[in-house]
């Protein structure tokens, strides 16, 4: 299977995935961090986590996938949301909250 | 030039009626991902007729695109705040707002 088949899989097969630098117990980047944060924050549960400092395909693959040069990023029913910003902004405004209410 | 000069430049392109730029790098030097890029921290909010009637994500990607030649090399990380003319009055028109504007500097 090729990078970008593989994180489509992730992404689908996953309802929240967050693509990050680190793990959420040890982020290795601040804006990793904020958005592992945000999630908790949400309530948002089973999210899955890609570490991509762990697999430097998918570090290069996921930028290609969306379009979208930085890390993290965020990806709910398999749609990307956006990164740390994006997230921060949805957040405040709840817009974030209602895409974890089923 | 320095960084700040050359985001500006590229940012020209979206022909913003407001644009700051922050230069946080001083506040990420030696973390892991700054040392591996050598690129710095950066912080952009910017007014444009351009976001009209797009979503964050699209604008993000208009401004990614637009400074796209100077990452990773010059741009580690760049927090993006954007904003049409018409959003910007309205956050200035909330009553948080005008609480902070109205306090004494």
């Amino acid at each position: 299977m090729d990078t970008q088949e593989v994180i489509r899989k992730q992404v689908t097969d996953n309802p929240v995935v967050l693509y990050m630098k680190g793990t959420p117990d040890a982020p290795m980047c601040g804006f990793s961090a904020a958005a592992v944060q945000i999630l908790e924050a949400c309530g948002a549960d089973n999210v899955a986590t890609v570490n991509v400092l762990a697999d430097n395909d998918i570090r290069q693959g996921i930028k290609e996938f969306s379009q979208w040069p930085t890390i993290p990023q965020l990806y709910v029913n398999g749609e990307f949301i956006g990164g740390a910003d994006i997230m921060r902004e949805m957040y405040q405004s709840g817009e974030l909250h209602k895409l974890f209410q089923k | 030039m320095d960084t700040t000069e050359l985001i500006r430049q590229r940012l020209t392109a979206l022909s913003p009626q407001g644009l700051e730029i922050f230069d946080d790098s001083h506040e990420h030097a030696g973390h892991a991902g700054a040392r591996e890029s050598g690129g710095g921290h950066f912080q952009v909010f910017i007014v444009s007729d351009s976001f009209e009637g797009k979503n964050k994500v699209a604008r993000h990607r208009m401004i990614y695109q637009a400074v796209g030649d100077l990452m990773p090399a010059k741009i580690h990380a760049l927090a993006i705040r954007a904003y049409t003319p018409g959003e910007l009055d309205d956050i200035n028109a909330t009553p948080e707002a005008q609480e902070r504007n109205s306090e004494p500097s």
